[in-house]
């Protein structure tokens, strides 16, 4: 069997939502303990829903991957349904990850969690 | 397809694989049975066990052989531990950028009450043979030096330190699994006393390897069974990849002078090539270094997505990411030569042989500077080096 789902491989060969959101109202980073990789979230809500976001990662085929279809995932959904997002969700979306790689999809969770975080205290602090 | 990972593997040569084949009909009996078939067998397994002692300077006697280089080096380790717990010595130099056949093994000896003194390397992964003299002890029994590191391709003074290990009564091991058939080595002249081989990294079959161990030193066995190997090392031989591995051997040490002239000329093309790369570094000696081997940092990316692009592009390699390694810690030889845990993410070993001309040097080069530039255009590690808001390293 190959390392890599189908899936897991179109995702991270044509990543979707790469980038960088320049008007972003939520920008989240995380940093992965585990073997040291970085993801970065950026978030452009309006009216209470995922208008648009953009991701950019430091990290492995499978953090590469989970960012994808994460992004993916909350697009178009209202904040709430997004920060039920959780990584086995991710994971499963892609048709699995292997057990020591399923790590890099929680970086995708938490930088999602961590970006809805900085929009909340943004429009909070208005 | 670009096969650039020989230090994980190289393919059988034709050479040798016609001998597998062909022995597996006509040699196939086992060599300690007394009739005709299996001593026809011995016959052919001692020829092999000739042939390499010779191309190594060794006598045959000297030569046992093993299932590859991490049974060899636990061997030997092991071997020289029990001779030294004998006497009182319980003392084992050896240095960080080992392989794992030889840390593993010497953590397992010092849960079983020995010392390891494990040597620092320079920034090049050079072991300083003057910091192994300094290192020997009363009760040291073994020094344990690789011959080049399978990673970054830095070749060690293997000599010198063989030579001081000589003149103060100690046992010197190396594990030459990544240097067997790829540079000279000659055992008497470089004052070896045990070493390691591996025939899958020199075009021989997998499965099979040896250890040459100075007539005089008494081995422990590390498989117990029957009385093979003299009693050294059971188990029935597999004679047909065992004389395989001789002819592999032989193709490759009797064409060394070529082949490694002509390897380290691709291999420097491609480390030039691959410096123009910005803020990238080349890992190990420029030039104490296998002939095959390219080992490069790139500030800002991850190792396996590297890896699984230049795949897409037709192109094998590897890296020392810790991404990559299953245990997700990154390469112990990348942190030992000073790479920080983010630069060592970074890493892509190629291991290049005979097989590749300048138009795939060429093309790796620009594939890889083109993953490379690619991967950092959505790094955010990358974004902020170039912002400022982080320093490069590289
Ligand atoms: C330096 C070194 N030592 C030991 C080994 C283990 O050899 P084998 O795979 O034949 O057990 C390897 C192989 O990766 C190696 O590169
Ligand atoms: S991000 Fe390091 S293993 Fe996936």
């Amino acid at each position: 069997m190959a390392l890599y789902s189908e899936k897991v491989m179109d995702h991270f060969r044509n990543p979707r939502n790469v980038g960088v959101l320049e008007d972003a109202n939520g920008i989240g980073e995380v940093g992965n303990l585990k073997c040291g990789d970085i993801m970065k979230i950026y978030l452009k809500v309006e009216d209470d829903i995922i208008e648009d976001v953009k991701f950019e990662t430091f990290g492995c085929g499978s953090a590469i991957a989970s960012s994808s279809m994460a992004t993916e995932l909350i697009k178009g959904q209202p904040v709430s349904k997004a920060r039920e997002l959780t990584n086995k969700a991710v994971a499963e979306a892609l048709d699995g990850l292997p057990d020591y790689k399923m790590h890099c999809s929680v970086l995708a969770e938490e930088a999602i969690v961590a970006a809805l975080d900085d929009y909340e205290k943004k429009t909070k602090g208005e | 397809m670009i096969y650039a990972d020989n230090a994980a593997t190289t393919k059988i040569s034709e050479a040798a694989l016609k001998t597998l084949i062909e022995l597996n009909q006509e040699a196939w009996g086992n060599p300690s049975s007394l009739y005709t078939y299996g001593q026809k067998a011995k016959e052919v397994l001692e020829d092999a066990r000739a042939d390499i002692a010779g191309l190594i300077g060794a006598a045959p006697g000297e030569i046992i052989f093993t299932s590859g280089g991490s049974e060899a080096d636990n061997q030997a380790i092991v071997s020289a531990a029990r001779l030294g717990a004998k006497r009182g010595k319980k003392h084992i130099i050896s240095d960080t950028i080992e392989h794992h056949a030889v840390l593993h093994t010497l953590n397992r000896l010092t849960d079983e009450g020995f010392e390891v003194t494990l040597l620092d390397v320079d920034q090049y992964g050079l072991v300083d043979p003057e910091a192994v003299r300094r290192a020997i002890r009363e009760d040291t029994c073994l020094v344990t030096v690789m011959y080049a590191n399978n990673e970054i391709g830095t070749i060690q003074p293997v000599k010198q330190i063989g030579e001081i290990c000589r003149s103060k009564n100690v046992l010197f091991h190396t594990d030459a699994v990544q240097a067997m058939g790829h540079i000279k080595i000659d055992v008497e002249q470089q004052n070896i006393d045990m070493l390691s081989a591996s025939g899958h990294k020199f075009n021989g079959p997998k499965g099979t390897g040896f250890l040459y161990a100075r007539k005089g030193i008494r081995l422990t066995n590390i498989i117990d069974g029957g009385a093979q190997e003299k009693g050294r090392r059971a188990g029935t031989e597999n004679v047909p990849a065992i004389a395989a591995m001789a002819v592999a051997l032989k193709e490759n040490v009797d064409g060394i002078d070529k082949t490694s002239s002509y390897v380290t000329k691709m291999r420097d093309k491609l480390i030039e090539g691959l410096s123009k790369i910005p803020h990238s570094v080349l890992n190990g000696d420029p030039k104490l270094r296998l002939p095959g081997n390219v080992n490069f940092c790139f500030e800002g990316i991850e190792g396996e997505s590297l890896l699984l692009l230049l795949d897409d592009r037709q192109i094998q390699s590897s890296s020392g990411s810790a991404c990559t390694s299953g245990s997700l810690d990154p390469s112990h030889v990348l942190l030992a030569i000073g790479r920080v845990h983010d630069v060592a993410h970074g890493s892509l070993r190629l291991s290049i042989d005979h097989n590749i001309n300048t138009d795939e040097v060429d093309y790796i080069v620009k594939n890889v500077a083109e993953v490379v530039e690619y991967l950092r255009g959505f790094s955010p590690v990358w974004r902020d080096l170039v912002a400022g808001k982080r320093e490069f390293v590289l």
